[in-house]
């Protein structure tokens, strides 16, 4: 029993289909763990009884067809969930119960998997540390006092300390990709419209995309699967011919044309990232890949163009937080003072920071200098990454220029938080989908990713890439279950 | 060109978040130092440059505009700080 939590979701699914284990079986396993594992401080709302409760319901009337047969899954608390507290990692959402469904979540159920629980992320997926949570920081189980990465750091926590068989996160300028980096997981964000944005808490709505995060490949592509789908309730979803990504996964890429940014080679790099990319090359070479030196010219004004557009959206975006229709009130002399006072004390932080940036970027008069120049540079990123697919089928990067770092150690310093996107973000102002995977260890013994960036609905071509070269690194998370007394 | 706390007042005005005098020197200095940063965006020549609308070059589908959600106030009201069953409430707006 005890090793069920160790499995993979393709192994899981093998075993419910071959009724070698039973959905209550699994549940109960993973309920076990968490249980054992709350000083991760993973999870936001915990969701046992119910889940233990379908899982009897799956077994007295299992359907072997679906692709997630009983599997219980816990999701980043920043997707709505019907009836089941949503608090985007927020004061200001504290006691809100969704009465709908996100599109996401909503496709994972009706593929017969089961929610565990809600789990922590930065307050409205702002944060690179998952510091900025109202409901404290997460540990991740790589090492004690050591961040998880974020936003998606609880997904990512407890997808590494075998919590969950796989997650979801969100990704807006690297959500996904960089806590899967600090964990030793694989994590994908989808091209922008892959997956609907319907239900999900808004943060920058021309960035937000939801995503897989699994042990492997193969996970991920299954996941990946079953959450992307055209969604008339998301008027910026694309209606595009979606694989059936785990099918038709192969590890053949046998003259795959793979770019090298010489931009990515930023200054300060640790020798660490540098030898890592080094690796994967040499990987991505011994899998068949042809290598080809690229250029993406405006790369280093890639997080200066977010730093606008992100808060800018933001600003707009939880405006809707006032007080009155739903989630945390603080009490004023009059109106005004009651939004003002429940904004103040409802959002922490660094929510305020992004909303008052976000804020003067579009107010009258410097609209023009901040906010219109940062659409006018993201259109040449974007047109960087067109000219380099002329050439290149894929883009292989470091995924972040460094591994884990401590608790606390940046949360001071906004800008030297923000450089951990530096390798991310490009991919979200463009559109388009990146996938990390763990590819080493540095010196300290945490875990490094690589990032594969792919052409705009090519999720199917970065994850074959993923899945050639995973064979090939073989890499091995190491996990001690120090925090399980 | 700095920020100073007259345009934090201004921001935070504008934004609906009540600041007092050290969270508004606090944010002035953590702006300052991220502006400072994005300030690098102006090394680059824009003028020729049409701005991003989309990333996603398609056009917007057209659907008939009907009514999907009915009878749904209970919902609607469920999540609100204060209400009297029929409506949201807020603190007195009129004189």
């Amino acid at each position: 029993m005890s090793d069920i939590t160790k499995q993979t979701l393709s192994e899981l699914v093998e075993n419910v289909k071959n009724k070698k284990l039973s959905s209550e079986e699994i549940t109960k396993a993973f309920i076990q763990r968490s249980e054992k594992s709350k000083n991760l401080n993973t999870y936001i709302t915990e969701n046992y009884l119910d889940a233990l409760d379908k899982a009897k319901k799956f077994d007295k009337n299992p359907n072997m067809n679906l692709k997630l047969p009983g599997i219980p899954i816990a999701v980043k608390d920043l997707f709505c969930t019907k009836d089941i507290r949503t608090t985007a990692g927020s004061k200001i959402l504290d006691n809100f119960f969704p009465t709908y469904e996100s599109t996401v979540t909503q496709n994972i159920w009706n593929e017969g998997a089961i929610l565990l629980g809600k789990l922590n992320c930065d307050e409205f997926a702002m944060g690179s540390s998952n510091e900025t949570s109202f409901f404290g920081n997460v540990q991740n189980p790589i090492d004690k006092n050591l961040v998880p990465g974020g936003s998606s750091g609880g997904s990512a926590a407890a997808l590494a300390g075998q919590l969950t068989p796989v997650t979801i996160g969100t990704d807006t300028g690297g959500s996904i990709r960089q806590p899967a980096s600090f964990t030793g997981t694989v994590g994908l964000k989808p091209t922008y419209g892959s997956c609907s944005r319907y239900g999900i808490v808004a943060f920058a709505s021309s960035l937000d995309q939801a995503g897989p995060m699994a042990q492997n490949v193969k996970d991920c592509a299954l996941l990946q699967e079953v959450i992307s789908s055209y969604d008339s309730k998301d008027s910026t979803s694309i209606d595009f011919k979606r694989n059936e990504y785990s099918k038709e996964l192969t590890n053949n890429i046998k003259g795959k044309k793979i770019g090298i940014p010489k931009e990515y080679r930023v200054e300060g790099m640790p020798k660490e990232i540098e030898e890592l990319w080094q690796k994967g090359i040499q990987y991505a070479k011994d899998c068949g890949a042809e290598i080809i030196n690229i250029s993406l010219p405006n790369t280093n004004y890639a997080l200066p163009t977010y730093y606008i557009v992100a808060p800018a959206e933001a600003s707009s975006n939880l405006a809707r937080y006032d007080g009155v229709k739903y989630g945390f009130r603080a009490k004023g002399k009059n109106l005004i003072d009651m939004y003002e006072k429940t904004r103040s004390e409802g959002f922490g932080a660094e929510v305020q920071r992004r909303i008052m940036i976000g804020t003067y970027v579009l107010s009258s008069g410097y609209y023009d200098a901040y906010y219109l120049k940062a659409q006018k540079v993201r259109k040449l990123i974007k047109n960087d990454f067109d000219e380099a697919y002329k050439k290149v089928d894929a883009i292989l990067t470091p995924s972040t220029p460094s591994s884990a770092f401590k608790i606390g150690e940046k949360k001071d310093d906004p800008v030297s938080m923000y450089l951990n996107d530096i390798f991310t973000v490009p991919v979200n102002l463009a559109g388009l989908p990146g996938i990390s995977i763990p590819a080493g260890h540095d010196s300290k013994g945490y875990p490094l990713g690589l990032q594969i960036i792919g052409k705009a609905f090519d999720e199917q071509n970065i994850l074959n890439i993923a899945y050639s070269m995973e064979e090939k690194i073989n890499f091995k998370n190491k996990i001690t279950d120090w925090w399980i007394k | 060109m700095g920020i100073d706390l007259k345009t934090i007042k201004h921001i935070s005005k504008l934004s609906r978040i009540s600041v007092n005098e050290q969270k508004a020197e606090k944010l002035m200095n953590d702006l300052n130092s991220i502006f400072e940063f994005i300030e690098k965006l102006n090394e680059l020549k824009t003028d020729k440059v049409e701005p991003l609308t989309s990333v996603a070059e398609t056009t917007l589908k057209l659907r008939s505009d009907d009514v999907k959600s009915q009878n749904i106030r209970d919902q609607i009201i469920k999540n609100s700080p204060q209400d009297n069953e029929d409506y949201f409430v807020v603190p007195k707006v009129i004189e």
